[in-house]
């Protein structure tokens, strides 16, 4: 069986500047959209605060909740239903407090709901100094991440290759954080984790299409370069769809069964698998293409 | 060749056996007896996520340890300058930069009291010294590299002390680990109370016993007129009538007389008249022989028992106490008093506790996450083992075969090293399983690609495998390698995921690669075969 004929030959680098074009004005609104919201939708993780999942016997509805909550000074909290028949509240606050705020909300839903028809499944309390502390070594994670991609392609390849790594990687982590503030999904830790993961991912059908762009550039020296990696691109283009499509496969799977304490972690994977496939093959090598517009390699230059 | 298949193969076997072998335990509790004798006795362990428990993150107040060492400094040196005969002047120094001052009224007082401090005090410096109209000041701090050796023995002690009142509050397979600098990380796996568990572990437990100041009142003291040397503390209590708390203005003396530091053991005891639990406590060989002085010198004189800055009881001290006994109440539970011999025996935090984190996942979010992974890992292998075989046919189900061992050897490898299988790390697997066909992917087109080109199917494998390999080493590090620092930076669940990651990529190097290729080899090795079902 056969998704993709062997022999396609499409114009990549042809269309390459549509494509700069279209990435170029999905992260414009991306950076919008997070300008707009006043940053991203950060979750308890980075803003500090409170978040409970309380898991009711029969649906209950937000009004209800938040009016019990009026006693304990809680009726401000986001209160966002959960899976089914469950919920999970989020406050700004981190008491230090010893019995904390999952004690208090626990009194005041057994006063409105009677003891034994909910259920506290979760609590998670971030102090802000945890907060400050995980953003900055989220930070920092992710661009030494780039820097470790760049320096083991500028070793394995060369330097240009290297940059065109990266430059897609750093565009793949920008659209998806872009698409969660469009969405004004909750940015946590996993997410972060999920940004990672996708840096790992993204770059592997890069080095994919690199590999044979190198092989290719020694098999035909008196080829341009621009050809070499329209050619390069057709020849792994079945590869690289194929896998991108199992890895699609578990993460569409894991979207829909691996329930919901994982189902951000699982949109941004998904959302990561797309446009990493999409850069591998519009951004990472016509980057390639640019730098030797700007500066020839060794290997043309001896020539 | 067939003996390099062998060697290959039975490489591979043993391997895979392995795997199974410390993964058995987990998949099932009923095992034959004789199997138990040989098999490992450990199970995959989970996360507490998965299992349910409490991750709390707690930061020691070292600031407050180091005002607490400066005071108690401060008052040894004056005694040590009375007796030395040295007039000063104290003069309370600045809390925030961490000094003390004294004022020397000539400079021969200054020259002993610089004698006594190199003397006596050899963790403390001269930060400044000048002279305000004719009398010398002089600021002290404690070294900077003494201050830090300080922090650390304070977090250290914290750690040990925290891990006895766990370890006696009885929660199985504990984790307590320091984390940066000041802070401690305690996990808590399957506990249910989890506001007692914080009550024990974040409590001081700083008992001090303090004389009742009988000679001022207390209405004075309360109209702001306190003497000099007592203070106001409250005392808290329970009516049994009412249930309410309340709290009772008591002027004590500023000086501690005993601590809990004295402690040898505390026990909970049930009281004659109300059958109400009290903590019984038996002080040391030292202890006892101060609390025989003490009580003796203060006959018919309030003794207040202090716990964390309130008072629990003040009793009148009726007759000198020998022996060291003497017993701790205020209405407690029975969980209170239980709770409270615990911390005693632990004894007291060196600092105050704070804490910064808290996650809790109860049993049943836990078991509900195993199921939902569990099922996503079924359905996910599923899927694509289904696509493997329609879209490679023969090679595709060679490549699932491999699948299969992967992550036998996946789940064998986190058993063996005693790794934590958290819900992301669930989540690893299953992309484990979509990446870890990655690598067939590239062999099996790239040997299309050479069966294209008319090549023989024999050297079309031999090429595709050639070929593909670099490539399929060189993806497989950058993944490793944002594992890596994914690993770094996660907390327990995300960990828990590059774990799973980093192992399930570093054995589909072994079975997507090594272990398909002997299969090939294996069925090509003899035969002038004439097409590859790929």
């Amino acid at each position: 069986m056969e998704f993709i004929k062997s022999g396609t030959n499409f114009d990549f680098v042809g269309r390459m500047k549509i494509a700069l074009a279209c990435s170029l004005a999905v992260i414009v609104i991306g950076m919008a959209s997070i300008v707009w919201h006043g940053g991203l939708n950060y979750g308890i993780d980075f803003a500090g605060g409170t978040l409970v999942q309380i898991k009711f016997q029969k649906e209950p509805s937000a009004d209800a909740i938040r009016n019990a909550f009026t006693s304990i000074g809680l009726e401000n909290s986001i209160i966002q239903s959960f899976g089914t028949s469950e919920v999970v509240i989020r406050t700004a606050e981190s008491s230090s407090d010893q019995r904390g705020l999952s004690g208090k909300i626990e009194d005041a839903l057994t006063a409105v709901y009677g003891k034994d028809s909910f259920e506290i499944r979760r609590v998670e309390v971030v102090g802000p100094k945890v907060g400050s502390d995980l953003t900055r070594k989220a930070i920092l994670a992710i661009v030494f991440s780039w820097i470790g991609m760049l320096i083991y392609i500028a070793w394995r390849f060369e330097f240009r290759y290297a940059v065109g790594g990266i430059l897609a990687l750093v565009h793949d982590v920008i659209i998806t954080v872009g698409v969660f503030s469009l969405l004004n999904k909750e940015f946590d830790l996993t997410i972060v984790a999920a940004l990672l993961t996708i840096i790992g991912y993204s770059i592997n059908d890069t080095i994919v299409v690199y590999d044979r762009i190198r092989e290719n550039v020694r098999k035909n020296v008196k080829q341009s370069l621009a050809d070499t990696i329209n050619a390069s691109i057709n020849q792994t283009l079945s590869r690289t769809i194929l896998t991108s499509f199992t890895v699609f496969l578990v993460v569409v799977v894991l979207f829909f069964f691996g329930g919901a304490v994982i189902h951000d972690f699982a949109f941004a994977l998904l959302v990561g698998v797309v446009v990493g496939t999409y850069s591998s093959i519009f951004i990472a090598s016509p980057i390639v293409l640019a730098f030797e517009k700007i500066k020839p390699s060794r290997l043309k230059r001896s020539k | 060749m067939l003996k390099g298949i062998k060697v290959r193969a039975a490489i591979a076997i043993v391997v895979s056996l392995a795997g199974l072998f410390f993964l058995t335990p987990s998949l099932t509790a009923d095992l034959p007896d004789v199997w138990k004798k040989y098999l490992p006795a450990d199970k995959i362990h989970l996360g507490l996520d998965l299992q349910g428990g409490t991750h709390l993150v707690l930061e020691v107040d070292t600031d407050k340890a180091a005002e607490s060492t400066l005071e108690r400094m401060s008052n040894e040196i004056k005694e040590t300058l009375m007796t030395n005969k040295v007039r000063f002047l104290y003069l309370e120094g600045t809390k925030k930069a961490r000094t003390i001052s004294f004022e020397l009224p000539d400079s021969a007082s200054k020259t002993a009291f610089e004698k006594v401090l190199k003397d006596n005090y050899p963790d403390l410096e001269i930060v400044s010294s000048e002279t305000r109209g004719g009398k010398e000041v002089v600021a002290l701090k404690i070294k900077t590299k003494r201050a830090e050796e300080l922090k650390k023995m304070v977090v250290e002690q914290s750690l040990e002390t925290i891990r006895n009142r766990v370890d006696q509050f009885g929660i199985s397979e504990p984790e307590i680990i320091p984390q940066g600098e000041d802070r401690i990380v305690v996990q808590l796996p399957g506990i249910k109370d989890t506001t007692r568990a914080k009550n024990l572990i974040g409590k001081t437990a700083l008992l001090e016993f303090k004389l009742v100041d009988e000679e001022h009142s207390i209405e004075n003291a309360l109209k702001g007129i306190v003497p000099e040397g007592s203070s106001i503390v409250y005392e808290s209590r329970l009516d049994r009538q009412t249930g309410r708390r309340t709290s009772t203005p008591l002027l004590l003396k500023n000086k501690t007389l005993l601590t809990g530091g004295y402690l040898e053991s505390a026990q909970v005891k049930i009281g004659d008249r109300f059958a109400e639990p009290y903590v019984a406590i038996k002080f040391n060989p030292q202890g006892a022989k101060e609390f025989d002085r003490i009580t003796g010198e203060n006959v018919k004189k309030r003794l207040a028992i202090v716990l964390d800055g309130t008072v629990h009881s003040a009793p009148v001290i009726q007759e000198r106490i020998s022996g060291g006994d003497a017993q701790i109440t205020g209405q407690f539970t029975m969980d209170e008093a239980k709770d409270l011999a615990i911390v005693l025996r632990a004894g007291a935090l060196p600092a105050p506790v704070t804490i910064l984190e808290e996650r809790t996942v109860g049993p049943s979010l836990g078991q509900d996450s195993i199921d939902k992974g569990l099922w996503s890992t079924i359905i996910g292998g599923l899927l694509v083992m289904l696509f493997m075989m329609v879209y490679y046919r023969l090679s595709g189900i060679v490549a699932n075969a491999a699948l299969v061992i992967n992550i036998i050897i996946i789940l064998g490898t986190l058993a063996a090293f005693k790794a934590t299988l958290t819900l992301p790390g669930i989540a690893g697997i299953v992309l484990t399983i979509g990446m870890a066909v990655d690598a067939n992917v590239l062999i099996f087109e790239r040997i299309r690609e050479e069966l294209r080109t008319g090549k023989t199917p024999r050297a079309a494998i031999e090429t595709g495998y050639s070929k593909a390999f670099l490539t399929i080493l060189d993806s497989n590090v950058t993944t490793l390698i944002a594992a890596l620092f994914l690993f770094g930076f996660g907390t327990g669940p995300v960990k828990g995921f590059a774990v799973t990651l980093s192992i399930g990529i570093i054995v589909s190097m072994f079975t997507a690669v090594f272990v398909t290729r002997i299969i090939f080899d294996y069925f090509i090795w003899d035969r002038k075969i004439k097409s590859v079902s790929v």
